[in-house]
């Protein structure tokens, strides 16, 4: 009974036994092309992340740091760290600051991407280009820049406002020392940074809209402002969805802008957010990795909404 | 670390019909703009875009501006706003300062190390994912997905302590690990959508003319590759050059400082001294910088559409 089976199976194939084994080889060579990328992802990120989920359930301070072994105390760490009504208040801020700023972001960039798509051709270079520049712009150039235009003595800020526009008391102003003003400073940071992402990413979905649709609606009598939030809002929805919920991402975790404009002579407790929060437990490892997981599991929730629209889009 | 600020760590799939796609639509787009409003409101909209634009740009040409001026004609009352007879002095300073060819080594080192390893893995699992089906390639494209969002400062403190472990603290190997494994998600999801943009048929018509396999994928389908492979390394030039964060916590050392850290350095030695010389160093990083990102945007934005809209 065994025997004719093996025999029609080679029948399609050259003599020789060698076929099945050199398609399993195939089969494991492909893993073998994955193993290289796998492993610093495991090394770099996975590892990491196993490594302070654990301390976070650990006591791990001082002592720890001289050999002793750490000693699980389960959730005490979530406990003291949301006990703690400061840590809510950085919260709190981080996610204020989250929102005015993906907000200004997504107006503005929807707003610019809109002009871009009805000047003509050279104001639309124009602005191409200068948000390309800014974009392309390393973050720390950047700050440095920001850092000079903002300069209470020399910085031109303070000049336009003082000489120019006759507020005399702003001659001097320093603008980071006061909590509010400092996020009004990393928000026009964050915004100037991040306009131009959002900018050309709606503009290309704006591109797509099709132009027939556009002239029927007219036809029809439809007014610019119908056509826009009754046509082209709809058709680009996936884009802006997604642009948004980035810009939600990347502006909860933000923290360079925030830190080296500390550095610049902030008061680092009154405008500490979740990052610079997280950075500023240095060596308590447990304190920080309770207060990195709570960020990551608030992100991985983010992303997960994010990671079920590309499934829906099925672009696997 | 995608977390590496600049652009966006975005899944795109980069496919070159898309783009041609937007290209095209682009005449009739202005047609139609031209149709709509009258002449004055086209030009009132054009000279807001232009003032728009001035005013983005502003920042920047104030950088390379200041960084001419001599320091008596950085503090004066009102500032200069055109660096005539301007002098190179800042640049000649920074150039001169050691810790800057300190700092510009260990940034190669790093970026080198990144940029050579994220592109060879990359491209190897790109390989896999998008020319071969077997089981577990979901979920590691769904891996490679979600990994991207994982946000550097969520991990940093954890992967300071497994390189101090590890003795791999102000190391540029220690470095290199975390910035690999934190562009590598972006440079496969990339480089998949190219590798798929290459149809399998070229190959395979390769293979019928008397290539092997091998041979058929490195004198077909590799050449075509090369703008992907270009794309992809230079987000990686740019990631692991521009970055600030993990270097803030791995190098820790001043003598170990990458250029991003060189200049916080910088700004913070002379901040309210001389901001000549803050400018020079900042338009020193940043203008190689953005000439290479000028090169390769266009390409990474027609991706992101593509994987946004489904056109």
């Amino acid at each position: 009974m065994t025997a004719p089976a093996p025999a029609v199976r080679v029948g399609g194939r050259p003599p020789g036994a060698a076929a099945p084994p050199r398609r399993r080889r195939r089969h494991l060579g492909v893993y073998l092309l994955l193993v290289p990328a796998l492993v610093p992802i495991a090394v770099g990120l996975g590892y990491p992340l196993v490594r302070q989920l654990v301390l976070s359930f650990q006591e791990y301070g001082l002592r720890q740091q001289f050999g002793q072994p750490a000693r699980w105390v389960g959730l005490a760490n979530y406990a003291e760290l949301l006990g703690d009504p400061y840590v809510w208040a950085v919260i709190g801020r981080s996610v204020a600051f989250c929102l005015v700023n993906a907000a200004v972001t997504m107006v503005l960039g929807v707003a610019l991407a809109v002009l871009m798509a009805r000047v003509g051709a050279a104001a639309r270079m124009a602005l191409q280009v200068s948000m390309l520049l800014a974009w392309g712009t390393p973050v720390l150039a950047s700050l440095t820049v920001w850092q000079w235009l903002f300069d209470s003595q020399y910085g031109v800020v303070n000049w336009l406002l003082a000489d120019v526009l006759g507020a005399t008391d702003m001659r001097f102003h320093s603008w980071i020392v006061e909590p509010l003003s400092f996020y009004f400073v990393a928000t026009v940071i964050v915004v100037w940074m991040s306009v131009p992402f959002v900018v050309f990413s709606v503009y290309a979905g704006l591109l797509q809209v099709p132009t027939e649709t556009m002239e029927a609606a007219q036809l029809d009598g439809a007014s610019a402002r119908q056509r826009f939030w009754g046509i082209t809002v709809p058709m680009i929805r996936p884009v802006l969805s997604v642009v948004l919920l980035l810009q939600i991402i990347w502006d909860l975790k933000v923290f360079t802008q925030i830190y080296v404009l500390q550095r610049a002579g902030a008061p680092t407790r009154d405008t500490n957010l979740l990052g610079t929060l997280i950075y500023s437990y240095a060596r308590e490892f447990s304190m920080a990795g309770a207060l990195a997981t709570v960020v990551l599991v608030v992100t991985l929730a983010l992303t997960g909404f994010y990671v079920r629209r590309m499934l829906k889009e099925d672009e696997l | 670390m995608s977390t590496l600020t600049t652009p966006p760590p975005t899944p795109a799939v980069p496919t070159r019909t898309r783009a041609a796609a937007v290209r095209r639509r682009r005449p009739v787009r202005r047609r139609r703009a031209d149709g709509r409003g009258g002449p004055l409101t086209r030009w009132l909209l054009g000279t807001l875009a232009v003032a728009i634009a001035l005013l983005w740009v502003f920042p920047i040409y104030w950088m390379i501006s200041s960084a001419f001026l001599p320091l008596n004609r950085l503090r004066t009352p009102d500032p200069t706003f055109f660096p005539v007879d301007g002098t190179l002095a800042n640049f000649r300073r920074v150039l001169a300062d050691p810790s800057f060819a300190s700092a510009f080594r260990t940034s190669i080192a790093v970026t080198a190390i990144v940029l050579v390893a994220s592109l060879v893995f990359a491209f190897l699992a790109a390989l896999a994912v998008s020319r071969f089906r077997f089981r577990g390639r979901k979920s590691f494209i769904l891996t490679v997905l979600v990994v991207q969002m994982i946000p550097a400062e969520g991990l940093f403190i954890a992967q300071y302590g497994m390189l101090d472990d590890w003795g791999l603290v102000n190391r540029v190997a220690g470095l290199a690990i975390v910035y690999v494994a934190a562009i590598l998600p972006f440079t496969i999801w990339m480089l998949r959508g190219f590798v798929a943009g290459v149809p399998i048929e070229l190959e395979e018509a390769a293979m019928v003319d008397g290539l092997s396999r091998t041979g058929a994928f490195f004198r077909i389908t590799f050449p075509l590759l090369a703008p992907g492979l270009v794309a992809s390394g230079v987000y990686g030039f740019l990631q692991s050059w521009n970055e600030y964060t993990l270097a803030l916590v791995v190098m820790t050392d001043p003598g170990r400082r990458t250029l991003p850290l060189w200049l916080q350095g910088l700004v913070e030695a002379n901040r309210a001294t001389d901001w000549g010389v803050v400018m020079a160093g900042a338009a020193l990083i940043a203008v190689p910088v953005i000439i290479f990102f000028l090169a390769v945007q266009s390409r990474m934005t027609a991706g992101l559409v593509a994987g946004a809209v489904k056109g």
